[in-house]
């Protein structure tokens, strides 16, 4: 009787993945570190695993399309003498000229300002095109300093002290040499065609002492009248909004791993920082310990999406929330009419992330002069200001549901969490139960 | 001359006066009194002015200077002249950390010792040491010279890019991708300019050794892992 031994199907390892394993061939061959754009592809508790609970007989609904529902912010009302008013709660997030070309800079400006909200400049400075086409602009000050000049201080509507970002809270930043241009080289005052390495600490301060003396320094140079935010990467969200408050922050901007960056290593951006989810709650819990909750206003950023992502941002206290890679995709980024190209690089649309190379199709995070012409930055404008304004009406559409006449009336009582993680994260019952892991009972 | 005791005045109002400094007025030169350690002293002046400080300054004393000079009859705290843009910045005294941090363009003359991180990324910046400087000074130091007259501590130039080192005395160490360079007829020319400008005479160029960077750091090989 011979032995017979019918074959299995083959079996994958969970740990040994197919992308684990491909990235293990791809450090053995090239002997560096993955490096990528973008934020955690990793599934992590997210607003996702919230639902609003809307109105009942214990709550009254507003009418929608007739009863007012506000949606304006006004960013910087502690000490500055000329706060920011933004007509929505969605901000675009600093991304530079440099890792972004030149008309995707000015056309996140034009839709920005369409909107009614602002935009941000990043590492290496502020261009003339998102000057122009911003009508409120928040100059970023950056450990690289790149570009800073007071000039561009005093003609920014707001400045932002960027500690770290969630990306890589913790890092500095990267543009390889592909991305270092004639102009942007220029810019940052360094050799065309380096590796540009970013400092991941300030230069001339370090700790919370040292901060309230900078930031005393930009109010003094800018005569009091800018606000001032501090930018935080999810790490310590308790501790850094107090520091921050203690530093003399006027805005805290507060970001979480799933936010985007132009490039970092894969390693980082996976396993380093808080998900957007849990930082909320204990930034908020540390402004209302202080009394400063409303007084300095706190923006959150990292895979906002939607109106509903938005409005469960605001609901667990934010004031308003900042997209970045969005607002990328809304403009042109990873568009399947270019899925030939993506092929092409070894990839497809929906997942080219390898932005710090300079060869993205749709000439975004590109400094290629002829993929950059891909950009219409009037149509692409129009493209991101629409896509603000069905997140602003998507997010006025569940306030009411809620009974709210304003976006920031929304509270933590509307929602419920869908699962045990985020229930604990964002401080909400699991649904169908008044159970809060951590809070309530066990 | 507007002076301005700060024992009497705030802060708030010797900056303000330094920004509304108006084109063509007669009265640009300015006095600070009692400055008692503050902080942001004669910070973001955008003028062809004159301020004298008596006494000695906290952090970021004559931060992102544009045209002015500014004296200091005393010593200051960390970050004097940051991104300074234009102009000049005189420490009769000492400097605390990061002197001429980031600074663009300008010249900053520190007649005592500077301490660690003098001229940090430097972009374009002029700094004179008489004096000593600490460790990690000129660390990722873009663009500009900075020449010192005494000793460099640990690290000098550690990942520099193309800012120009010249010390007198000795360097404990260099940093990263820093190495001594050979001194060239333009290099000498550019010292004797720079002395002359910090009113030194008393020191020849050939004094000076020059270091730079050796740019194997630029591009990232994986060869070089140990450097980073």
């Amino acid at each position: 009787m011979t032995y017979s031994n019918p074959p299995t199907v083959p079996r994958q390892s969970a740990t040994f993945d197919d992308y684990t394993l491909s990235e293990i061939r791809r450090a053995a061959a090239t002997g560096i570190y993955d490096i990528r754009g973008g934020g955690a592809k990793r599934k992590v508790p997210h607003f996702d695993d919230l639902l609003f609970l809307g109105a009942s007989i214990s709550r009254y609904p507003l009418e929608g399309y007739r009863e007012a529902c506000g949606t304006n912010v006004v960013l910087g009302t502690r000490f500055a003498k000329k706060p920011i008013e933004l007509k929505i709660p969605i901000t675009i997030a600093g991304m530079s000229f440099g890792s972004l070309s030149g008309p995707a800079k000015e056309a996140l400006g034009r839709g920005a300002t369409l909107a009614g909200t602002s935009t941000t400049t990043g590492d290496g400075g502020m261009t003339e095109e998102e000057r122009g086409h911003s009508e409120i602009l928040v100059y970023q000050y950056l450990p690289s300093r790149y570009g800073m000049n007071p000039r561009d201080l005093r003609r920014a509507d707001a400045i932002e002290v960027v500690v770290g970002q969630g990306a890589k809270p913790g890092g500095g930043g990267m543009l390889l040499g592909q991305k270092i241009s004639e102009r942007v080289a220029a810019m940052r005052t360094l050799p065309e065609g380096i590796d540009q390495r970013s400092a991941c600490r300030h230069p001339d301060w370090t700790g919370p002492d040292d901060l309230e003396i900078k930031i005393q320094e930009l109010r003094e140079i800018t005569d009091w009248e800018k606000p001032i935010y501090v930018k935080v990467g999810g790490a310590r969200p308790y501790y850094d909004t107090a520091l921050a408050v203690k530093s003399g922050a006027d805005v805290v901007v507060l970001d979480g791993m799933q936010g985007g960056t132009a490039a970092t290593q894969e390693v980082f951006i996976e396993h380093v920082g808080l998900p957007t989810l849990a930082c909320i709650r204990p930034a908020v819990a540390a402004l209302q310990e202080l009394g400063m909750h409303r007084k300095v206003q706190l923006v959150v950023s990292g895979g906002v999406r939607s109106g509903a992502d938005v409005a469960k941002a605001l609901a667990l206290g934010a004031d308003a929330v900042s997209i970045g890679t969005a607002a990328l995709v809304a403009i042109g980024d990873n568009d399947p009419k270019w899925e030939a190209e993506y092929q092409k690089l070894g990839t497809t649309a929906g997942a080219y992330d390898d932005w710090h190379e300079g060869r993205d199709p749709a000439g975004i995070s590109t400094q290629d002069p002829e993929l950059m012409k891909r950009v219409d930055p009037v149509a692409a404008g129009r493209r991101l200001s629409n896509y603000l304004k069905v997140m602003t009406l998507e997010a006025q559409t569940i306030a009411r549901a809620c009974g709210k006449s304003h976006v920031h009336n929304l509270e933590p009582e509307d929602l419920c969490a869908l699962t045990i993680e985020a229930s604990a994260m964002a401080g909400v019952p699991l649904a169908g139960t008044d159970w809060i892991p951590g809070k309530t009972g066990l | 001359m507007p002076s301005f005791d700060l024992a009497k005045v705030p802060l708030r109002e010797l900056n303000q006066a330094l920004h509304n400094v108006a084109a063509g007025t007669n009265e640009i030169d300015f006095e600070v009194l009692n400055p008692r350690g503050a902080h942001a002293v004669a910070v973001g002046i955008d003028a062809p002015v004159t301020v004298d400080v008596r006494g000695n300054c906290g952090y970021y004393c004559a931060g992102m200077n544009a045209e002015a000079t500014v004296t200091v009859h005393g010593s200051v705290g960390p970050g004097v002249a940051e991104n300074m843009m234009s102009g000049t910045v005189v420490v009769k005294g000492d400097a605390s950390q990061y002197a001429g941090a980031t600074g663009h363009g300008g010249l900053l003359v520190i007649e005592g010792n500077a301490s660690s991180r003098c001229g940090i990324s430097m972009k374009g910046i002029d700094i004179v040491v008489k004096g000593n400087i600490g460790h990690m000074s000129a660390f990722m130091a873009q663009a500009g010279t900075l020449v010192v007259l005494g000793d460099a501590g640990d690290a000098l130039g550690d990942s520099l890019y193309e800012a120009k080192l010249f010390v007198r005395g000795k360097v404990k160490s260099l940093g990263a991708d820093c190495v001594k360079k050979k001194m060239k007829p333009k290099h000498l020319e550019l010292l004797a300019d720079l002395l002359e400008r910090a009113g030194i005479t008393d020191v020849k160029p050939e004094e000076f050794t020059r270091y730079g960077s050796a740019r194997q750091l630029y591009n990232f090989n994986i060869d070089n892992a140990d450097a980073y």
